[in-house]
């Protein structure tokens, strides 16, 4: 390998290294403000100069000159200070210096650089210069007087979200960044503008002046508003999450986050159940936990096992799942079901059956892909990004069956239903040509396809198209639930002779029916008792006769698995408000009212229970990927039976109103109504 | 004989548009002469003859042409076709000796491009036209059509060597006249520079291996082949040789476009084809000998000063493109540097922090200055700003933007100094420097 000398340090680093990359190598930080490790190079900023011998006599600017053999580099030298100082003068000379009113401020590359670099005064006498705000949206605020031109904002939307909707226009002084027609950037991704955001300019607009960032409890967790499991820092102060931001996750989210993810939690304090409440008289009435516990246990009591029916909900953790398994198999309940929209996805097909095999980060070795039924710009944003950003690369063909959306990529379109995945193996189209010899093509399977009649023979009919074997496993089912591969994982699945989620609901499907947070279901039909443990006042809760509080995913201990089967532990950064309590802990009383104690007292006791009967749980942050490629067998996947005609149809209808807690935010309702007319704010006197 | 190249040793017959430009009149004149010959002798005596003939860059930077030419892929790749791109984005405040060629050669620029686009295995050569020429692209395209006509260039020309030439028409923007934001802008994209490395020689139009030259680089081209090496490297001193357009506008007499032998000393060039100085040569206050991105030269030193990279480079100074503005007694030298520095302002692409803000910044000084509304300590704050901004940018506007006010300051401060005291004196509440609050 070549080596390089820094500031005589001598250091080896990889071909094709940049100087900036070198020198970190060595331990010599580098001030840079355009660039950015996941974004292309533009060396605008200027800020990252050094000195590099042999070379001219004058810096250069470390991010885009590629590193030599026997190159020496300065970082520290009186050539290189005097010119990041006079980058940083530059830079200042038309920044308004707000930092007390600056959102950033705390945060921010330009204050911290300033510290270094800046000068104790200024030398610039003239008018500063003014930019007009633009209209980027209910998430992004913007303040174009801090913006330091570094472009970053326009390389993630044009690179990562795929969405041209920003530029920087003019030229010299006059160059802005804008969003051309003053319309809403059209991404699921357009938070991260914020976060790659060097200076202030691009702040988040729902947050604004709500906190500094020094005041805040960090807690790091798992986010719940799809199944990816990205890694998320929940930063809380008092008893309110303030904000949600990412954190590195190279298998998950990279450093990205989805907009539903990061804005969704204002509906944390809307909304809230946060007492029992039982219905008297066709009217919910506060009541004690005592009374509630009454009631439910009254009426478990009294109605016979087969017809009680319990389906867990989409932001369910593993622990009160498991306790809700362990409870109701004691009163002998067979109908018990984590499918609330009536998914074909189950165990009994082998854990790699609804799974997403390839892996997330494998998407990235693809050599084909595949959807059915999915649309991964609604389901799984970052799922989406990664298919982007492996297309990118080139030499990637893509087939859509399903939905014709946008997916930020172009790709062939293969047909509307399940006819056009048998049609596929006697096509000889491009695509199909492509697919067929595709060393590491990935199949992606989605909710759409799966949650039909027809879901199980759908299933077997793309399990006939994927690979699957040696080191690759190609078979992929996209979920969009975060409780979902953790309930099949735990076998929250109709036992022998039980009914399934939507035949519970169905008129006189159940006499008593225990809801984990299920909103996502249609309740209108059912004429059972609902009892209802939850977080938010939404579907189940308004149908339910008695409803015990539960907890948010910000406000319990838990254990998610994601949709490649990586089990993550989310971490509570708040107590759950008023009376409400941990889902478990719930289901854990309610045993003792019924006289069939649950066998474990604390979290831990429950979470030695979770992993002995269910080792999977024990691998925190494990995804079995492609280690599964040679015993997993494709051919036993599914059901053979007739499909039907209907075109597939993503899930998710509404990217912004997905699940109780986004249904609760002020935010999401701004950004679907928004969505609706096309990114455009409305007008007066529309 | 007025001057010191004669006649017979002119390349660019027609300079003046006497007579006509049309094929017809060209081939009179020497175009497209002997040109199939030249071509069979094999590119490398074409390179090596532009080599030997000292030829350097026209467009300013004064890089060897040849030299240049040898940068390119010695194979061509599959998918990765080379490309000529010629840079007619004349823009350089005072320069206007490419439009001449343009408009009334245009016969002997589209022979160098067959030349030049042979020499490196082009096949495509692109020439880019500044947006504000609209009479010379019109010319040109008319002489590139005429060459089709003939045959002299297009798919199975006489010369063997299929060749396209396109002339794609500029917006307008004078940092487009930078070769990578030239490439830029012939792309499609927005014109800023690109950061170098790579070099266009590596990946330049479409990402491709590309050479880019000037009009008047390109155009001697044939000429040079025809007459040999050794007759261009006559002319002017080493490494400073050939002829070259010279353009002479301010206060001269009779202002005008000439064809030179490099390294004339600057005095002959004015008093022999400029008719002297208006006034007199005593009258003569500075010169910028290269277009307005060089520093100036004042009156003393254009004396001794030959025209040419070598004599102007000590001067501090540069031949740039060879646009000399001269400026009298008359001239208010510090609002003509703020003008100036008024251009590159308007002019800067808006992408790089120094340039960006420094020339804005630099500008802003200027103006108060030319009014004499400064303090005397900006003066050195100035010309530490011009250095903030020098070396410190993608492309070299920066450099070009710092210079005319380091070359004011360097020969005239004390213009400045009486400016600002004289401003001043007749306000004395500005007196005694600016005050510090709460000091």
């Amino acid at each position: 390998m070549p080596i390089a000398k820094v500031n005589g340090v001598e250091v080896e680093f990889e071909p094709g290294m940049t100087v900036l990359q070198v020198a970190e190598l060595a331990g010599e930080e580098i001030p840079r403000f355009c660039y950015h490790e996941r974004l292309s190079i533009a060396g605008n900023c200027r800020m990252c100069l050094v000195e590099v011998k042999p070379g001219p006599p004058k810096p250069q600017a470390s991010c885009a000159l590629p590193a030599a053999d026997k190159q020496e580099i300065f970082t520290n030298t009186p050539m290189v200070k005097k010119a990041r100082e006079g980058v940083m003068e530059f830079l200042l000379i038309n920044h308004p210096l707000d930092c007390p009113i600056c959102d950033q401020g705390g945060e921010c590359d330009l204050q911290d650089e300033a510290m270094g670099y800046g000068r104790d005064d200024s030398r610039y006498s003239e008018n500063k210069r003014a930019v007009e705000e633009k209209f980027m949206g209910p998430l992004i605020k913007t303040v174009m007087t801090r913006c330091i031109q570094c472009t970053r904002c326009v390389r993630f939307a044009t690179e990562i979200a795929g969405v041209s909707d920003l530029g920087l226009i003019g030229r010299g002084e006059d160059a802005e960044i804008t969003t051309y027609l003053e319309k809403a950037v059209a991404s699921e991704l357009s938070g991260n503008l914020a976060d790659i955001c060097p200076v202030g300019a691009l702040t988040h607009k729902p947050w604004a002046f709500n906190y500094r960032s020094w005041e805040l409890k960090k807690t790091e967790s798992v986010d719940v508003m799809d199944a990816v499991g990205s890694a998320i820092r929940v930063d809380v102060r008092g008893p309110e999450v303030m904000r949600v931001l990412p954190r590195v996750n190279e298998a998950i989210n990279e450093e990205w986050l989805a907009d539903k993810a990061r804005y969704a939690v204002d509906g944390l304090m809307r909304q809230r159940l946060d007492r029992p409440y039982v219905r008297i008289g066709g009217k919910l009435v506060e009541a004690t936990w005592s009374q509630a516990f009454a009631a439910v246990a009254g009426k478990l009591k009294a109605t016979a096992p087969d017809r009680i029916g319990v389906i867990a909900g989409d932001l369910s953790a593993a622990e009160e799942m498991k306790a809700a398994l362990d409870l109701f198999a004691a009163l002998g309940v067979k109908s018990l079901d984590c499918r609330q929209d009536g998914s074909a996805a189950h165990p009994k097909w082998g854990r790699e059956s609804y799974l997403f095999n390839s892996t997330i980060q494998g998407i990235e070795d693809a050599d084909a892909i595949l959807m059915i039924g999915t649309n991964p710009r609604t389901e799984a944003p970052l799922v989406n990004a990664r298919i982007r950003k492996r297309w990118i690369r080139g030499e990637l063909p893509i087939g859509v069956i399903g939905e014709q959306a946008d997916l930020t990529y172009p790709y062939d379109y293969l047909g509307a239903g399940a006819a056009s995945i048998a049609a596929l193996g006697q096509s000889d189209s491009d695509f199909a040509k492509a697919f067929a010899a595709a060393e590491r093509p990935v199949v992606i399977v989605g909710s759409g396809a799966l949650a039909r009649a027809d879901g199980a023979a759908v299933l077997q009919l793309a399990a006939g198209l994927a690979k699957s074997g040696g080191e690759w496993n190609g078979f992929n089912v996209l979920h969009t639930a975060a409780s979902r591969v953790g309930g099949l994982d735990l076998g929250f699945v109709p036992g022998e002779g039980g009914k399934t989620a939507l035949q519970l609901v169905e008129k006189g499907g159940a006499d008593v029916l225990v809801l984990l947070g299920a909103d996502e279901i249609d309740l209108s039909a059912t004429g059972a008792f609902v009892v209802y443990i939850g977080s938010h006042g939404d579907a189940g809760a308004h149908r339910a006769d008695v409803v015990l509080p539960g907890a948010a995913y910000t406000e319990k201990p838990g254990v998610y698995v994601n949709t490649e089967g990586r089990a993550q532990l989310a971490e509570r950064a708040i107590f759950p408000k008023g009376e409400a309590r941990e889902d478990w802990t719930i289901l854990r009383a309610l045993s003792d009212h019924l006289g069939v104690r649950l066998p474990y007292d604390s979290l831990e006791q429950l979470r030695q229970a979770l992993i002995t009967d269910h080792p999977t749980f024990g691998q925190v942050d494990y995804a079995p990927g492609h280690s599964t490629a040679g015993s997993f067998s494709l051919a036993g996947v599914g059901e053979k039976g007739e499909t039907a005609e209907t075109p597939f149809a993503s899930p998710v209808a509404d990217y912004y109103l997905t699940n109780p807690i986004a249904r609760a935010s002020r935010t999401m309702a701004e950004c679907s109504a928004l969505h609706a007319t096309a990114g455009r704010a409305p007008m007066a006197a529309e | 004989m007025v001057g010191i190249l004669e006649d017979k040793d002119r390349i660019f017959l027609n300079l003046y548009g006497f007579q006509d430009w049309s094929l017809e009149a060209a081939k009179k004149r020497g175009a497209w002469n002997a040109t199939p010959d030249m071509i069979a002798l094999g590119r490398d005596w074409i390179t090596a003859q532009i080599k030997n003939s000292g030829l350097r860059g026209r467009g300013g930077a004064g890089f060897g042409t040849g030299l240049k030419w040898t940068f390119m892929p010695k194979e061509v790749k599959e998918g990765k076709p080379h490309y000529l791109v010629v840079n007619a984005d004349e823009s350089e405040p005072g320069t206007c000796k490419d439009r001449e060629i343009m408009r009334h050669d245009p016969h002997l620029l589209i022979e160098g491009c067959l030349l030049a686009s042979f020499a490196m295995q082009a096949h495509t050569c692109f020439v880019y036209i500044r947006g504000e020429y609209v009479r010379e692209r019109e010319v040109l395209e008319a002489a590139v059509k005429e060459a089709y006509a003939a045959k002299l260039i297009g798919k199975d020309n006489i010369h063997g060597w299929d060749f396209d030439l396109v002339v794609h028409h500029g917006a307008g923007a004078y940092i487009c006249g930078e070769e990578t934001a030239l490439l830029e802008s012939l792309e499609g994209k927005k014109g800023q520079p690109r950061l170098k490395p790579p070099f266009p020689a590596g990946a330049g139009v479409y990402g491709c291996p590309t050479t880019v030259n000037n009009v008047e680089s390109i155009a001697v081209v044939g000429t040079i082949l025809r007459r040999g090496a050794d007759w261009f490297a006559g002319f002017g001193r080493p490494n400073n040789t050939g002829t070259k357009l010279m353009c002479i506008s301010g206060h001269v007499n009779t202002p005008c476009n000439v064809e030179e032998a490099m390294s004339i000393p600057l005095k002959q060039l004015l008093e022999e084809h400029c008719g002297g100085v208006r006034g007199g040569w005593g009258n003569l206050k500075a010169i910028i000998p290269g277009g307005s991105s060089v520093p100036m030269i004042p009156a003393e030193q254009c004396e001794t000063a030959l025209m040419d990279f070598d004599s102007l480079r000590e001067l501090r100074s540069g031949l740039g493109t060879a646009a000399v503005i001269v400026m009298d007694q008359s001239t208010d030298l510090v609002r003509a540097i703020a003008r100036i520095a008024y251009f590159y302002k308007h002019e800067s692409c808006g992408q790089c922090t120094p340039c960006r803000e420094g020339t804005g910044w630099m500008w802003r000084v200027m103006e108060r200055m030319a009014r004499g509304d400064a303090d005397p300590k900006e003066i050195d704050m100035l010309l530490e700003v011009t250095t903030q901004v020098e070396g410190h940018t993608i492309c070299a506007l920066g450099d070009a933007a710092a210079w005319p006010i380091q070359g004011l300051f360097r020969h005239f401060r004390p213009e400045v100094e009486a400016r600002i005291a004289s401003y001043r004196s007749g306000r004395p509440h500005v007196q005694g420097a600016t005050l510090v609050a709460a000091e």
